[in-house]
């Protein structure tokens, strides 16, 4: 079916003679067959944003359409690998082009060549269902891909090859109830608009660990939950992204680059590979798959990234593992919506975002969530959503921020007057809020007791208390303070450097265990208790102020991840024993 | 066969409508012949049926409906690149207009560029020294970095980046570098400011200019930075050059960029600027940078005029979530008589982490910055508080980092137009800057570094 080119403007470009084309379907453009995906159908035309630069097509030009909704292919060779946001593998376009993205390139997202050791784990005979595993392989050394039945097949199996395989070789046959067969590869395809389906949603109730001690104590987010992370330039969006891809407890990391810097890419291509799971050794790059549509590269496929980023996710999820989808950034996105919006001559909304951003935001998130999955086994996966917005100046009241906040469970709001001070992550303790501490909180008290939650609402008291207490300051001066609420300024102060305060860039800093966290915030609120006490007594504030344990505390969280234990409980004795001589030395006066 | 078109409709300018064309394609370059023989250039920005819009780069003066004619090329916008290039004067268009012939091209080149593919580029590691303390020391600038220069009316940008391209180097390394300018909208006298320090310090030889001034056409500016990074791609990537990139202003460039979107009555996002952009923004700053495997580098300047010093305007505010970082000038320094008046806080270098350290640097050179911003930080607080209920009211701490943000001004950032400090000079001032401070307050450096880089007390 092949119609023709009438109008070219940017990215949208209108063929007629489309009629037997479906929306949402995707076609070859011009005699560079650039890839494009149909909008909308009036009569026999049809309006088709493309992925590619449209630089030298024009009218008269023919457009083929393919017959399938935009898809990806899903099986072994995902993962350790970066693709742009139509699924395209970028290091063999590297091969195939050379350094710069030439126009129609046509590679296939799974290398064909590759063969991999498919270990049955049906049996000839068995009654599949979907989702039910066939048999695995050894993807990477951390990561064991299930190959599943596929949706829409049911029946017996009647045939199973083990052994080398390349992804497009038949490994296994199911004849269904018609009797009819059907022969499977290793390759499942899946339009990225649709979510995948599963057995049955649950509700999030086991934290994610990120490592990072504002996230995992004040504002945790659950595995199969959603946040956003705020922030205007410079405050620190990509690094927080980075972290979370790099510590945490998840088996997958799905990381799209959306419209952003390609160099940021390029660092985490680079450093991924060299860094290891504190968990089990091996490097993160063999759990991750990066999504990279940099914001040089065309603006549709930006749109299309997130889509093919979250049905990578789904389809891990669907293998029972607990997958991140982090996206960097929902705003990029977001305005991609809004040039293709502009012109296909839309009734904006506000700011110019078509009146459909909101839902569109929302189905997105939804995609995320605890599920169990299709098959048998009542296996379990998760899909948890960390969304980067960048709104202009700063200032959340725009509409993709508000959109993002009015769905997403976490908000880590990042605060430039913080960053300028190089509080690193910038996360502002004051607006950030997460809705999943009530759902967490019996996981915490199971793992460590009562004493977690509670350190954590001492520690969000002392914090808002310094924040009404700093604007007395800012209009009297310190010196009006009772000496109780000078302690609480100091105590808040330790909070912030000491514990809050997390150096992405210093091996022993940048992953802290629950345990850890745990331990130092009890270390720093100690000092609160400890000194409460002995102004009671009568001790003297300067000097408990400038006791020289403090100094200890401060560099406490550097500590090395074996010996912290020993470490922190020799301060405390420390801190202690000086607090007793600074009363013993009031009462000698 | 080139066939000329006498069916010019209509014409508002920027915008031109062409009828019953035929061929013609999106982003075309076209020739517009008036009845006096004069050309001017012009491209096509949308193609419905036999109709098309079209964009002039000059002025639609003197343009006769039904005597002009309008030829399509066959190819967008393209620059003639070569190694002659260097030591020449070209317009925003690419023409030469220093009198000299016309260069004798190695290739035609494509002026929008490709995208480079993230898997084919090198992160950018390679230190640059400056010279300048502020941007040594606390927002260091490696090789294929773009860090610009977010500045305000009548702020010194100029004298800066100037400084800048005069005084940067890598350390230990001689290969070739070159300097492409590119002036944007700006005026006859701060683009003769560049070519005279240019000239004087014999850097002219390796430079290439584009000048596009204040009263050439407005539209000519959007095709000028994209032919001034061609020129650099070139000399980067296939003759292994270090390229220098400075554009001055963004803010002429973005302001022609809503001039066309205007015209085409396209639906306008923040203050009338169109809702790309972004996009279009990031389609010129994202071609500086490494190459795998290539022994040259883009490395970009990019200077932006802030309306009213709003850095949440589009502009500042869209440059900087895609540039790597930002130098701020601050008026309240400028008053105050600091040259360079770098406003060291909101200022930042995203790639310095990977840019500094042991064998790039000086071990001590991340725990020193970060002290150096953490305690003028807090050091300008204190002097706010200050400012307010008076020194009494000061912690004894207090005082002492109010002192620190006096000195780190006078000393540090103040280090004149002319002043080329290495960074062992940098840090070393630095250090004799924190000794200032109570050691217990060196909270963000590491014990040993401390004992062995603060200067000891005679």
């Amino acid at each position: 079916m092949s119609g023709t080119i009438t109008k070219v403007s940017g990215p949208l470009v209108v063929a007629e003679g489309l009629a037997d084309a479906n929306v949402s379907d995707v076609v070859r453009v011009g005699s560079q067959r650039l890839i494009g995906e149909i909008l909308n159908m009036t009569g026999d035309t049809a309006s088709i944003q493309v992925y590619e630069e449209t630089s030298g097509l024009g009218p008269g030009a023919a457009v083929e359409t393919t017959g399938m909704p935009l898809s990806v292919e899903l099986g072994p060779g995902m993962l350790d690998n970066i693709y742009d946001g139509i699924q395209r593998p970028l290091p063999e376009m590297r091969a195939l082009t050379g350094d710069c993205i030439t126009r129609g390139t046509d590679v296939k997202a799974l290398n064909r060549q590759k063969k991999w050791d498919f270990v049955p784990v049906a049996k000839v005979g068995d009654k599949l269902a979907p989702g039910d595993v066939l048999g695995t392989v050894q993807e990477t050394t951390a990561i064991l891909h299930k190959i599943m039945v596929p949706y829409g097949v049911k029946g017996e199996v009647t045939f199973l090859a083990g052994g080398l395989h390349t992804v497009d070789e038949v490994v296994a046959a199911i004849r269904d109830e018609k009797g009819k067969t059907h022969e499977l590869t290793m390759i499942q395809r899946w339009p990225v608009r649709i979510a995948r389906p599963y057995t049955r949603k649950y509700v999030p109730s086991r934290p994610m660990n990120s490592g990072q001690r504002i996230i995992d104590t004040l504002f945790p987010i659950a595995k199969g939950g959603t946040a956003a992370v705020p922030g205007p330039f410079g405050s620190g969006k990509t690094v927080v992204q980075h972290q979370l891809a790099k510590w945490s407890d998840v088996d997958i990391v799905i990381y799209i680059g959306c419209g952003e810097r390609g160099n940021e890419m390029t660092d985490v291509l680079m450093e991924f590979p060299e860094l290891k799971d504190p968990r089990n050794g091996e490097p993160l790059m063999k759990r991750t798959v990066l999504i990279a549509n940099t914001s040089d590269m065309p603006v549709a496929a930006r749109e299309a990234s997130i889509y093919t980023g979250i049905t990578i996710a789904e389809y891990f999820r669907d293998m029972g593992y607990d997958v991140a989808v982090l996206a960097d950034s929902t705003s990029r996105w977001a305005e991609a919506l809004r040039e293709m919006s502009g012109r296909l001559e839309e009734m904006p909304g506000e700011e110019g975002y078509p009146a459909y951003l909101a839902s569109r935001l929302a189905q997105f998130y939804e995609r995320a969530g605890v599920v169990e999955c299709l098959g048998s086994d009542d296996r379990q996966g998760s899909v948890t959503a960390i969304g980067a917005v960048s709104p202009p100046g700063g200032d959340i009241s725009e509409p993709v921020a508000q959109a993002t906040m009015r769905i997403v469970k976490v908000f880590w709001a990042l605060d430039s007057s913080l960053a300028y001070a190089r509080h690193f992550p910038a996360i502002n303790w004051l607006t950030s809020y997460s809705l999943y501490l009530d759902t967490l909180t019996p996981w915490y008290t199971k793992q460590f007791g009562e004493g977690y939650m509670r350190n954590r609402a001492k520690a969000m008291q002392i914090l808002q208390e310094e924040n009404e207490l700093q604007e007395i300051v800012r209009l009297v001066g310190q010196d009006a303070l009772s000496p109780a609420d000078r302690l609480t300024m100091e105590t808040a102060k330790s909070i912030r450097e000491d514990f809050l305060q997390q150096n992405a860039f210093v091996d022993e800093d940048a992953y802290s265990s629950y345990l850890k966290q745990y331990k130092l915030m009890d270390l720093v609120l100690r000092f609160d208790t400890l000194c409460r006490d002995a102004l009671q007594k009568g001790a003297d504030m300067e000097k408990l102020f400038t006791i020289p344990s403090r100094e200890r505390v401060g560099r406490a969280k550097m500590a090395d991840a074996k010996v912290f234990e020993t470490e922190f409980a020799e301060i405390e004795a420390q801190m202690k024993r000086e607090i007793e001589e600074v009363i013993a030395g009031g009462e000698d006066e | 066969m080139i066939k000329e078109y006498k069916t010019i409709r209509e014409i508002a300018s920027p915008l031109m409508i062409v009828e019953h064309v035929e061929g013609v394609t999106y982003d075309e370059l076209g020739e517009i012949e008036l009845p006096s023989g004069q050309k001017r250039r012009c491209k096509v920005l949308e193609v419905e049926g036999d109709r098309a819009v079209v964009q002039l780069f000059e002025s639609a003066q003197g343009i006769n409906l039904a005597e002009s004619k309008v030829r399509f090329l066959g190819h967008p916008q393209q620059l003639a690149v070569s190694e002659d290039m260097l030591g020449r004067v070209f317009n925003g268009m690419g023409e030469p207009i220093d009198g000299g012939p016309a260069i004798l091209a190695d290739a035609h080149k494509d002026i929008n560029g490709l995208p480079m593919n993230p898997a084919a580029r090198a992160y950018p590691a390679e230190f640059i020294q400056t010279g300048v303390s502020t941007i040594d020391g606390l927002n260091t600038l490696v090789r294929g970095q773009k860090l610009p220069i977010f500045s305000g009316s009548g702020l010194p940008h100029a004298a800066l980046a100037a400084q800048i391209a005069r005084q940067a180097r890598v350390l230990g390394d001689n290969e070739t570098f070159a300097v492409v300018f590119a002036a944007i909208g700006i005026t006859f006298e701060e683009s003769e400011f560049f070519i005279n320090d240019f000239r004087r310090t014999g850097a002219i030889d390796r430079t290439v200019v584009f000048s596009n001034l204040a009263n050439d056409p407005a539209v000519e500016r959007i095709a000028t930075p994209r032919v001034a990074l061609t020129a650099a791609e070139y000399l980067a990537f296939e003759k292994d050059m270090q390229v220098l990139v400075i554009l001055t202003d963004i803010t002429n460039y973005a302001e022609a960029l809503r001039e066309v979107s205007a015209a085409k009555k396209e639906v306008p996002g923040r203050r009338g600027y169109p809702g790309y952009l972004y996009t279009d923004l990031a389609t010129l700053y994202e071609r500086a940078g490494r190459r795998q495997g290539k022994k040259g580098s883009i490395t970009m300047i990019p200077i932006l005029t802030m309306p009213e010093d709003d850095k949440t305007h589009p502009i500042p505010d869209l440059t900087g979530y895609i540039t790597e970082g930002q130098i701020i000038l601050s008026r309240d320094l400028h008053r105050k008589g600091i040259v360079p008046p770098v406003d060291v806080l909101p200022s930042l270098s995203r790639l310095k982490d990977k840019g500094i350290g042991v064998g790039k640097t000086r071990e001590d050179h991340a725990g020193t910055m970060n002290q150096l911003f953490a305690a003028y930080s807090r050091g300008k607080d204190a002097k706010e508080l200050m400012t307010i209920l008076g020194e009494a009211a000061l912690s004894e701490d207090d005082k002492l980092f109010a002192k620190f943000a006096d000195e780190f001004e006078r000393r540090y950032v103040s280090q004149g137009n002319s002043t080329n400090r290495s960074i062992q000079e940098t840090l070393d001032l630095g250090w004799e800057l924190l000794k200032i401070l109570p050691r217990r307050e060196l909270k963000r450096i590491k014990p040993e570094m401390i004992e062995k880089y603060l200067p000891k007390e005679e």
